[in-house]
């Protein structure tokens, strides 16, 4: 395992995909019944495999910590899925959505697999139609697209503001009609504690029932990983409270390699923290910087008496406002990717011009969208001469159509509303690029441990692109994996079933066992959630939006330190043998403890800046990123050795045939 | 501000449960309801004292995780919200909050507040989908245009995330809020047509099969519905069953 074999296929890029399917081996119907696949995670990624694997005849097992696959973290997806069908006949194509997807994440991805996403996503959309999804659509009856950020196309496919609730459904209903096929197996309210590998293959995984405590052994002759990112090492961030690394990591411990654990995304129009007692926060779809403009005030005098309440910021006029994405990036404005626009948010709040109590937070304003579309509404409704107040009448509707249930939730969390003020958002930890490794096959390092979604890290290099998560689940579950699992399977059609009573599995189950019982016999004085804030803090103010080596060789200090008093001083009431949610998010938060080391490590070898990882030592004089080619074009891939401060790297150099690389930039 | 609450104990789905009365202080309006809860059982956790364990998980109304029947309310006083988007604010200093579990036959207490809602699942699995393989070898995606007025209502349908707060606002534990939901998304839409009789007849019978109750039209279920989904797809769920039955 010394050498990373990506297993990219050879040939022209356009033409990878299409002579790796016919070149790999493929296991008939019959030998399909007698071969069982275990699914972890049953989001877009996992729901989508699950159904697609059993569609093809495996016997699927699937399992989710939700009490119904319905429930995966997918579901909160809000702006949309994209896809490069050209319908509005702007210019797009398979190669531009590569090219796009490439760029916008900092040259920091494999060609091979970005090419092939583009090349499948077409294919969603349709498949997605059929299953009756029911996206947005214009009067003519064909489908809507709307932009969103880093890209000058429309290829956004969207469902209301509930586009990942909408796809997931579909994902769902398909996992439902095998499960009433009894082709699936659904094992819900379950969590993967540990993966099981028999001869150096992964061949089961130990589990435990969350209402019985039940630790349960489950084999398979591959295991598949959906499970999802790793945002909430930052305890606050806008995954769902649940949401883990826990499978992934455990995977990483048996030798799968982690890959890139420092790329994270941090989502700039997010409602701001509002105090102490946070537990999450909410994301404000990325779709309204279609219509909203961001700003902060001009003067400095006017951002203090914005922040005591002295000033409202509609009393401001247009001159005294900076528009500075507009003004820094004018070609993309308001569109820039996710990176750059959080990254501006910072750089002006920390000047001192942040507009909430704690000045962490700007406007995003749609008083102008609100009065353009009412004059063409106005116009369209034959009221000829309109009035102020009939204008901004129309427009509010517009915007309800467009953006209704975010401005509701919005109103609902902060208690102002957004259609009179501008709304305050501020940037939070919302996806993780880094991952699982994976080859071209979704394969990890550990044979027959496949790895989709957001949990691998395949194809969003070091930032990834709105709309692109929905894209490359779906892509991985429906279209991807199916094949390439296929490949591997068909050396195991002699193999028979795979017996949970082997002594590997005795032996993992009992270290399972054993890490449970010492969580529980930690005589403490702290809670689990003590703890994770206390992680969380360490990982946003030195591993967040600008990272130093200073501050990250501390904090791989300070993560070990406080994994030690974790393991000493946890306290954790109820049994293992009940439903126990402090053991559960216990178990999760150790495994946390772990990964931010890991990630800081990571962040520290980087000496460059690309996409979501910014080292402060390593910008330009205006303050951009600067990356370095020469000397970072790798993945790093590591490899645990105990501890993960000792994580061993691997690099996957990044080959680049078919794209120039060049400094990012959306001036 | 402070709170007295009374809150459902029950240790598993064979004990029998009662409530067990807290005070908290030191609540504030920005706090969310489930952030109050978590305050309440990092208090009950430093003293040794086992959590009262609730269900959620987004925090942001879309999962359909998080229950509780607030005040006597499904997902409590405020409309169109789920707990979890429900608001301090909302409540005043000295008030008594009485927090109990989603209350229906067919959703069994698991423990203390959570409840066990996988009849729901059962009733997808009965008809809730479109018979078509997942290959990606269908027909283009603008091949039938769908008018934007379908489409629309269909989407209004289609945004039941599932949370069962029809079921427990129901005096009846009915769930055809819920069925219809489903049944009415796909047969608005030409895909969904082509099985809508088998469809609407194999869910509703599953949603017997539970021991869900009868509809008798009182509406309850529509105001307390976090995401509003509208009666009308009562009525035509109604429509479509009786059709389907005709036909045979």
């Amino acid at each position: 395992m010394a050498v990373l074999d990506s297993k990219i296929p050879s040939g022209p890029l356009a033409d990878k995909w299409t002579k790796h399917k016919n070149d790999i081996n493929l296991v008939n119907p019959a030998n399909k019944r007698n071969i069982d696949i275990i699914v972890v995670g049953t989001g877009l990624a996992g729901g989508a495999a699950a159904a697609t694997l059993a569609e093809l005849g495996y016997n699927v097992k699937t399992f989710c910590y939700q009490d119904s696959p319905r429930r995966a973290h997918s579901i909160a997806a809000q702006g949309g899925i994209n896809a490069s069908k050209n319908y509005q006949g702007d210019g797009d194509s398979d190669y531009r959505l590569f090219y796009d997807t490439i760029k916008g994440g900092d040259y920091r991805s494999r060609e091979a697999n970005v090419y092939r996403l583009a090349e499948v996503s077409g294919n969603i959309i349709d498949q997605c139609v059929a299953q009756g999804v029911p996206f947005a659509r214009e009067y003519g009856g064909l489908l809507d697209n709307r932009s969103f950020g880093g890209v000058l196309v429309s290829r956004t496919f969207y469902a209301k503001g509930q586009t990942g609730q909408q796809l997931l459904l579909g994902a769902y209903s398909a996992m439902n009609r095998q499960i009433n096929r009894g082709k699936i197996q659904a094992f819900n309210r379950h969590e993967m504690l540990d993966i099981v590998l028999v001869d150096g293959k992964a061949r089961g995984i130990i589990a435990r029932d969350l209402v019985s405590g039940e630790i349960q052994r489950h084999a398979a002759h591959a295991v598949v990983l959906a499970t999802g990112g790793y945002g909430n090492v930052f305890f606050l961030s806008t995954n769902a409270m649940g949401s883990n690394v826990t499978a992934a990591w455990k995977a990483h411990k048996r030798g799968a390699f982690f890959a890139n654990p420092c790329f994270t995304q941090i989502h700039p129009t997010c409602i701001p923290v509002s105090g102490e007692h946070q537990s999450k926060l909410t994301l404000m779809s990325e779709s309204l910087r279609n219509d909203g403009r961001i700003w902060v005030p001009k003067r400095k005098e006017d951002a203090v008496a914005i922040r005591e309440g002295k000033l409202k910021p509609t009393q401001l006029s247009e001159e005294e406002r900076d528009y500075y994405l507009e003004r820094r990036y004018p070609a993309f404005g308001n569109l820039v990717p996710r990176d750059v626009a959080s990254r501006a948010a910072k750089e002006r709040c920390d000047a001192g011009f942040g507009v909430n109590k704690t000045g962490e937070a700007v406007f995003l304003d749609f008083a102008a969208a609100i009065h353009r579309y009412g004059k063409e509404k106005a116009m369209t409704s034959g009221i000829k001469n309109p009035d102020e107040s009939t204008i901004i009448k129309l427009g509010e509707e517009v915007i309800e159509a467009k953006y209704g249930n975010l401005f509701q939730m919005y109103e609902k969390i902060v208690d102002e509303n957004p259609y009179k003020t501008p709304m305050m958002i501020y940037p939070a930890v919302h996806y993780t690029m880094g991952g699982l490794w994976v080859d071209y096959n979704l394969q990890t390092t550990i044979p027959g441990c496949y790895c989709a979604g957001e949990a691998n890290f395949s194809d969003h290099g070091a930032n990834r692109l709105g709309a692109s998560a929905l894209m490359q689940g779906l892509a991985d579950g429906y279209f991807v994996l199916p094949y390439t699992i296929g490949d591997y399977l068909a050396d195991d059609i002699r193999t028979g079933p795979i017996s949970t009573e082997a002594e590997e599995f005795e032996a993992v189950e009992k270290e399972v066992r054993e890490k449970l019982e010492k969580l529980m016999s930690g005589s403490g004085i702290h809670s689990v959630d003590h703890y994770h804030k206390k992680l969380g803090k360490i990982m946003w103010n030195k591993c967040g939006m600008a990272r130093n080596a200073k501050d990250l060789e501390e904090a791989i200090k300070e993560i070990a330190e406080l994994r030690k008093d974790f393991w000493e001083n946890v306290k954790i009431p109820g049994t293992m043998d009940s439903k126990n949610q402090e053991l559960e998010k216990a178990a999760r938060v150790a495994d946390f403890l772990e990964l931010g080391e890991l990630f800081a490590k990571d962040a520290l070898l980087r000496n460059e800046s690309c996409g979501g990882h910014f080292r402060e030592e390593y910008q330009t004089k205006e303050g951009e990123a600067l990356r370095d080619d020469e000397n970072f074009k790798f993945v790093s891939a590591w490899e645990y050795m105990g501890e993960p401060k000792d994580a061993k790297l691997h690099k996957e150099d990044l080959v680049y045939e078919n794209i120039e690389l060049k400094t990012r930039s959306y001036k | 501000m402070k709170l007295y609450l009374k809150i459902w104990r029950q240790k598993d789905a064979q004990s029998k449960g009662k409530m067990v009365d807290y005070t908290l202080d030191g609540v504030e309006g920005d706090m969310s309801f489930l952030e109050m809860l978590d305050i309440l059982n990092e208090e009950l956790v430093s003293k040794g004292e086992e959590p009262v364990e609730f269900d959620h998980d987004c925090r942001e109304g879309i999962c359909g995780t998080c229950s509780l029947q607030i005040n006597g309310e499904p997902h409590g006083p405020d409309r169109l919200i789920t707990t979890c988007q429900l608001h301090m604010r909302k409540f005043n200093d000295g008030d008594t909050i009485v927090i109990e579990p989603f209350r229906a036959k067919a959703f069994p207490v698991i423990k203390d507040l959570i409840v066990d809602r996988s009849s729901f699942d059962r009733i997808q699995q009965a008809g809730g989908f479109i018979s078509v393989n997942t290959s990606g070898n269908t027909i283009d995606a603008n091949a039938i245009p769908i008018s934007k007025h379908a489409a629309d209502e269909a989407m209004d349908a289609a945004a039941c995330i599932g949370c069962g707060a029809c079921v427990a606002a129901c005096k009846n534990a009915s769930a055809m809020l819920f069925t219809s939901a489903k049944v009415s998304q796909f047969a608005l839409l030409p895909q969904g047509r082509v099985e809508a009789a088998d469809r609407v007849q194999n869910m509703v019978r599953q949603m017997d099969l539970e021991g869900f109750g009868n509809c008798t039209n009182t509406g309850a279920c529509e105001v307390e519905c976090p995401k509003g989904i509208s009666l009308t797809n009562i009525a035509r769920m109604n429509r479509e069953y009786l059709s389907a039955s005709i036909k045979g």
